[in-house]
């Protein structure tokens, strides 16, 4: 009895906060609407116009090559950066300092750490004026900002440490003779990277990716601002429909993204049981 | 579904025209308490009504342009009761009149606005005889006429939506009636912004936006309902596309426009697409974009950073748009008669000097004339070289002596028009078609 009322609360925040709003958002999706008023009703529409929509396709296709690409460069650098942090560095306070030095930019709001790009990126920015000053090129580089280029720089950005931390935590639980054991056994640094290191270091990859890829899926501030309002995706498309008072149809929109998500994820699940590995 | 909705509106609203009528009939008793407050106010004398009237707090809310601290605080001061302002954006101040009409009091809405929500019921319309400087009221708020020989443009033209034809008509009168369904107070010219300096020629057509001389370096606002009109003008002056009217053009009409436009996007024309203010600001100072729409103290913004940037009259004609102030349907009593005091007091030229020393007009020009320099009418309304610095009524410098105000004067400007911002009956098509050339 005591056990049931210990998560009571937990569980009345979890219902209220979380459980509570995605009900309320799949109930709306199947809402009509006018230009000013939410119609309750049972209608299919939105969903209807949104899988009719070409522009959909176009926008989840758009979504997931942002997310695949993030996703690849932030395990690329994450993976590079937990892996210096654990083997390379010795000393347990360097590690730490290191690691706090890592979450420095965190302690301003993301909007910041992205706008930020845009005099460094932009025409006359600092990017292009180096360049052009030191003879590199004759005119500046357009596809640095207001691009899918500025657009994956600022997830980079944004995100990496998400993939850092869980990839640190798990590689520093990797008991040091496990990696003796594979020298000893005649492997080289290589061979123990890809064969004893990484795949234990599986489920702090799947907790960091299930980051990235959430986090990817379903932004539009970023993508707004670094593609200079020209890149769609669908959390754009979700927000431009919400501005227009179309709750309904963002609404739909909604749960087929967590829908698509939650997919990914399970997927993710196959390979690793993060619970056990927890 | 849009007719099954209005028809529902309809109904609620019968329900409260017995409640309106009572409304009425205590503002009638309370006329002459008004007409006495007024003079107390002007003669000095601490009346009953006066004191009354200070616990009086109107709740207005409306766009970023007119809703600056310094009015409230005027309010307070020449007024005596409180004013509470609340900044939204064009599309919830409509969801907001429609959805919640006891959130507030005065609404300080666009004419294209009050197109879609006055239906609904919620705001009641002004009593023209009781607004002292009706008579000073530019022709456009009238019947649409700048001057008697001008031509109406296309679109939603405020006279045309101006209008009730009684306290509780859901319709808009044809011709001038005693029912204001917005007291005018804000309207502008809008047109293309341009930095001469990078561009280095003359511009003189909305068709220079898609020139692929600008190839990568224009932009354009992405806030549908406005930006398909400039997509228009554009369309337009280049000769691909001929309008019945820009301001409620036909879905092929929409097709063809977005169709020009989504190439234009694919061919790299665009820097990027501008939803705020700011974003435009930022885009046209820093060189990343040499022409694009633009809003009037966008450009003074930009040129206060010390970047020259035109506000460029071109051959077709302004965008134009104009807003006013609509009273809620709850009103009655002592806040009614204040909301009354209120919106007499904006139009008699404190306010109207303060928009049009930003660039804006007044609806009411000549009362704001008292509230300026004569160097500061000669600039801003006259469109006369200034004799001095120019300076904002926040303090910054915007032009030296000897500068003239793009377009020149109040006349030449607001005689252009071309069209006015709109709402089409393919609305929800237009958005959707807007939507996919953003995504494009």
């Amino acid at each position: 009895m005591t056990r049931y009322l210990q998560i009571t609360p937990l569980l009345l925040v979890l219902i209220l906060f979380f459980i509570g709003p995605i009900i309320v958002i799949g109930v709306v999706s199947f809402w009509d609407y006018n230009a000013f008023s939410l119609i309750p009703d049972f209608v299919l529409t939105n969903y209807e116009e949104l899988f009719s929509s070409g522009v959909t396709y176009t926008i989840y296709l758009k979504t997931l090559k942002f997310t695949l690409v993030t996703w690849l460069v932030t395990f690329l650098v994450g993976f590079t950066v937990a892996y210096f942090l654990a083997f390379h560095v010795q000393s347990l306070t360097w590690q730490m300092a290191l690691f706090l030095i890592c979450t420095i930019p965190f302690l301003t709001s993301n909007i910041i750490r992205m706008i930020a790009w845009i005099p460094v990126l932009g025409r006359h920015g600092l990017v292009n004026e180096t360049l052009l000053g030191m003879g590199l090129i004759d005119k500046p580089l357009e596809w640095l900002l207001y691009s899918d280029f500025a657009v994956v720089l600022a997830f980079v950005h944004l995100y990496t440490l998400f993939m850092v931390v869980p990839i640190f935590n798990t590689m520093m639980r990797i008991d040091k003779s496990i990696i003796e054991a594979a020298y000893d056994a005649g492997a080289n640094g290589w061979q123990t990277l890809i064969y004893v290191v990484l795949p234990l270091c599986k489920s702090g990859i799947a907790i960091g990716s299930i980051f990235v890829i959430t986090l990817v899926m379903g932004d539009f501030v970023t993508i707004q601002t670094m593609s200079g309002g020209q890149s769609a995706s669908v959390g754009v498309a979700m927000n431009n429909k919400r501005a227009l008072l179309q709750y309904p149809a963002a609404a739909a929109d909604a749960v087929v993204l967590l829908i698509t998500v939650l997919i990914i994820v399970a997927v993710l699940m196959r390979f690793v049981n993060i619970r056990k590995e927890l | 579904m849009k007719e099954k909705d209005i028809s529902t509106d309809l109904s609620k609203d019968t329900q409260n025209e017995s409640e309106t009528d009572q409304g009425r009939r205590k503002f009638l008793k309370t006329t002459a308490a008004v007409a006495t407050g007024a003079a107390a106010m002007t003669g000095g004398f601490p009346m009953i009504w006066a004191q009354n009237i200070k616990n009086v707090t109107l709740r207005q809310f409306g766009t970023g342009v007119s809703n600056i601290n310094a009015i409230p605080e005027q309010v307070k001061k020449d007024l005596g009761f409180n004013l509470e302002m609340t900044a939204l954006d064009t599309d919830t101040t409509a969801q907001r009149v429609v959805t919640q009409p006891k959130s507030f009091d005065i609404a300080d809405i666009e004419y294209f606005t009050v197109k879609k929500v006055w239906g609904a019921g919620n705001l009641q319309p002004f009593d023209v005889s009781r607004l002292k400087n009706y008579d000073k009221i530019v022709g456009i708020f009238k019947n649409g006429k700048l001057t008697p020989s001008s031509n109406i443009a296309q679109g939603t033209a405020p006279h045309t939506v101006g209008f009730a034809e009684s306290p509780t008509s859901k319709a808009f009168a044809t011709e001038e009636t005693n029912w204001y369904t917005l007291v005018p107070t804000i309207y502008n010219a809008d047109t293309l912004g341009i930095r001469p300096d990078l561009i280095k020629r003359p511009i003189g057509s909305w068709s220079e936006l898609l020139n692929s001389e600008f190839k990568g370096k224009a932009s354009i606002l992405n806030i549908s309902s406005i930006g398909i009109m400039d997509a228009a003008m554009v369309c337009e002056a280049m000769g691909a596309v001929q309008y019945g009217d820009k301001g409620n053009m036909t879905k092929e009409e929409i097709d063809k426009t977005m169709a020009i436009f989504t190439e234009a996007k694919k061919d790299g024309q665009f820097r990027a697409f501008w939803k705020t203010f700011d974003e435009s600001v930022n885009l046209m100072a820093s060189g990343e974009v040499v022409i694009q729409s633009m809003w009037s103290p966008a450009i003074t913004k930009v040129r206060s950073m010390g970047m020259p940037c035109i506000y460029q009259p071109l051959k077709e004609g302004y965008r134009s748009w104009g807003g006013g102030l609509g009273l809620s349907r709850n009103l009655s009593g002592l806040e009614l008669d204040a909301a009354y005091e209120y919106i007499n007091w904006y139009l008699s030229g404190w306010v109207g000097g303060l928009l049009m020393r930003q660039g804006y007009y007044s609806a009411a020009p000549e009362t704001s004339k008292l509230f300026m320099s004569d160097d500061e009418w000669g600039y801003w309304f006259e469109g006369k070289p200034a004799q001095s610095d120019i300076i904002d009524p926040f303090g910054s410098k915007l032009e030296s002596a000897g500068a003239v105000r793009d377009g020149g004067s109040f006349y030449e400007r607001m005689g252009s028009v071309a069209c006015w911002n709109s709402v089409m009956d393919e609305n929800r098509y237009m958005v959707r078609k807007w939507n996919e050339f953003i995504a494009s």
